[in-house]
């Protein structure tokens, strides 16, 4: 402890203390919300299928990922032979770090972000595309054909799905006037007929746009081209197993929770809502009600939709989603440009 | 959608062998495919893996004993295969049958004929990548299991058939039932239709993908709902009437687009088809004995005259056709099983090139196949 202390109240100081407050308080959540979000998960499409879902283990089953978790851990770990190994063991741990990175930069409250940036909103964007890359190299090191097919969408899917986002997210920049996320929560909301609402009424298409968008670059369903289990097994996660199969999981949870926050902090008001002001400790409450809302949506889809073909997916993409954002982003242009 | 011209030069193009250990490849198909990127140059479907030699089995067995094997061919039609091996043996040696088990036999094949298509429709999605339709249709189909295990006593692999009837009746409260079923599958047509025939994704997928021209179906041979997708109207039941079906009305669905979705309307309609026929049937079922009093059943050694005979049915797939060959003995000398899936397979290599992976397994689902019918 008292290292603890010396680091806390040394020449670190401060740093030092949201340094830790963030690793751990960011990844015991991350944690948390994986186990929640593949309970919640199973119990939506349970319940869409006419079913229960798990109800087992614990009341309604909500131990029951704990137990899955518990198992993972204690498989075996396969390494295939042919594998490049290094790459092969380097992809799990790598395809988690972008969206740790993200989680940080979500503004929690008036005065709560972990890291408060003047460009959050572009780091953001930066970050949440290199989570492809580990993707890729699961696929390309695995040494299988299907986990390199996989591996070969996921990079066209993303490359192609992450233009419009930008647009859209380019569209809310305009409307808000900063690329600071705290900034475009705390700023003056813009006012429709005199009754200020948040950016996702006044751009209504942006949000549908990354929306679209979001669930395209988390693989999830009708966009889960990548490792469609009737094509391609596993996709390009096919080869890994235990924990290691656990951390891609892991990372797809997470950046459900992490994009669906993102586009709760652009588009629904992020931390602010009734009372909020009042009481801060609303602030994460509130952010966290909408980004459940936002990711239940997603997980809806994917339990009704289903999947597209990998050339529908792009075309869809290329287009009509980019000419829409962009034109979109264009009307603001013009739009805001009249009103000033 | 090609977007190149079609190549076999080795250093384009690589192969992937999708099976027998595939989700998508129902049971233990393997197809060898050649890929060029995600593209299809050419496509062999290779089988056996689930050969059991059932061919050879009946020239070991008599009759009787051949019976349960015939439901294990194709385990999600069994009791039409069934009766079909029954209906044979009776034609070939004069077996008279009541009218309540002609009846009767039409009833029960018709529901089987319908939980096999949903059985269908829930896994095709599902290679679609629609998990939640399969579950619907899981539903549905339980109720008509529950329904024919009342009757038969198991769930999927008849051997209710006996020669000159049934091996049980239909007890007095089944019409009943049966029509409860009817009105629980009745209810949930327009859910499906637009749960799914609604759905612009699952359009997409489907139409204008695989398409089988009447030209090829027909050089293959290929029969069943994927024909009648193909804009034939070949229906053994209609063309060569056997049975109680003469007195029934029905019509057969026919499209004539030839695409996975032309073959997934065919099937709807055809569950609709077969409500119409069984509530005919209930409507008209006659009393009497459901076993032709004194018959041999399955104690006796039925002895066949000798001859050569060819016996035909529509299954849930397609023309399923028995070929009996008999020297007079208690045990067929040689008797042939022209199953469905095995022309529907093979017509595959001639619609697959040229489309992506995706489409191969939307194509490759949309036939209906059953390996171990394929493999016998």
């Amino acid at each position: 402890m008292s290292a603890l202390h010396a680091l806390l109240a040394g020449p670190l100081g401060g740093f030092g203390a949201t340094l830790l407050v963030g690793v751990v308080g960011i990844m015991g959540y991350l944690t948390f919300n994986v186990l929640f979000l593949i309970w919640l998960e199973r119990k939506v499409a349970g319940h869409i299928q006419r079913r229960l879902g798990p109800m087992e283990v614990g009341p309604h089953g909500v131990l029951q990922t704990v137990a899955d978790m518990l198992k993972l851990l204690g498989k075996q770990l396969l390494t295939p032979v042919a594998t490049d190994r290094f790459v092969y063991l380097l992809a799990p741990l790598l395809v988690f770090l972008p969206t740790m990175c993200v989680a940080s930069l979500i503004p929690l409250g008036r005065a709560q972000a972990f890291a408060d940036m003047p460009y959050g909103l572009i780091i953001i964007v930066t970050l949440s595309g290199l989570t492809v890359l580990a993707i890729f190299m699961a696929g390309w090191a695995s040494n299988n054909k299907y986990a390199v097919l996989g591996g070969m969408r996921s990079v066209a899917q993303v490359v192609a799905y992450e233009i419009p986002v930008l647009l859209a997210v380019l569209s809310v920049v305009l409307v808000a006037g900063t690329t600071n996320l705290h900034q475009l929560v705390t700023n003056p909301w813009p006012r429709l007929l005199g009754v200020p609402v948040p950016y996702g009424v006044v751009e209504p298409l942006a949000a549908v746009i990354f929306f679209i968008g979001i669930t395209a670059e988390t693989n999830r369903a009708p966009f889960d081209i990548p490792e469609a289990e009737s094509e391609l097994v596993g996709g390009f996660h096919t080869e890994y197993s235990g924990m290691r199969f656990a951390m891609f999981f892991f990372a797809e949870y997470t950046n459900m929770l992490v994009l669906g926050a993102l586009g709760a902090t652009l588009f629904l008001g992020g931390f602010r809502g009734p009372f909020q002001g009042a009481v801060p400790l609303l602030g994460p409450v509130y952010l966290l009600l909408k980004t459940y809302l936002v990711v239940f949506v997603m997980m809806w889809a994917r339990w009704t939709f289903p999947r597209l073909r990998f050339d529908q997916l792009m075309s869809f993409a290329w287009k009509l989603l980019i000419p829409l954002a962009l034109a979109n982003l264009v009307a603001t242009a013009v739009v805001l440009g009249v009103l000033a | 959608m090609r977007t190149h011209p079609p190549t076999t030069d080795p250093l384009d193009t690589y192969t992937l062998n999708m099976g027998p250990q595939h989700p998508s490849t129902h049971g233990v198909l393997r197809l060898l495919l050649t890929l060029r990127g995600e593209e299809i140059v050419t496509a062999e479907p290779v089988i056996g893996y689930s050969h059991r030699a059932h061919e050879k089995m009946a020239e070991n067995r008599t009759y009787a004993q051949f019976l349960p094997n015939t439901s294990r061919q194709d385990y999600l039609s069994g009791m039409i295969y069934n009766f079909a091996w029954v209906e044979a043996v009776e034609k070939m040696a004069g077996i008279p049958v009541p009218e309540r088990a002609l009846v009767a036999r039409v009833i029960l094949a018709e529901f089987n004929r319908i939980a096999s298509h949903l059985l269908w429709i829930g896994a095709f999605l599902l290679d679609l990548g629609a998990p939640t339709p399969f579950l619907y249709c899981w539903d549905d189909r339980e109720a008509i299991l529950f329904l024919l295990e009342s009757v038969t006593g198991s769930r999927l692999t008849y051997a209710s058939g006996r020669f000159g009837g049934l091996a049980r009746d239909l007890d007095a409260d089944f019409p009943r039932r049966a029509r409860e079923v009817i009105a629980k599958l009745r209810a949930r047509w327009p859910e499906y239709d637009r749960l799914i025939e609604d759905n612009v994704i699952f359009r997409n997928r489907a139409i204008g993908v695989g398409v089988l021209t009447r030209d090829q179906c027909r050089s293959y041979g290929v029969t069943g709902p994927t024909l009648r997708g193909s804009g034939v109207p070949y229906d053994v039941r209609k063309a060569e009437p056997y049975g109680a079906y003469p007195r029934f009305e029905f019509d057969i669905p026919t499209r004539p687009e030839g695409d996975v979705f032309a073959r997934y309307w065919v099937r709807v309609q055809e569950m609709r088809q077969s409500v119409r026929i069984i509530e005919q049937a209930l409507d008209q079922l006659p009393g009497g004995p459901f076993l032709e009093p004194g018959s041999i059943g399955v104690k006796k050694r039925l002895k066949l005259p000798v001859g050569t005979q060819y016996y035909a049915v529509e299954s849930a797939r397609g023309h399923y056709g028995i070929l009996l060959v008999s020297e007079g003995g208690a045990e067929p000398y040689r008797a042939k099983f022209r199953t469905p899936s095995y022309p529907n397979l093979a017509v595959l290599t001639e619609a697959m090139p040229g489309t992506l992976v995706a489409d191969a397994v939307a194509i490759l689902g949309s036939t209906d196949l059953v390996m171990p019918e394929v493999d016998r």
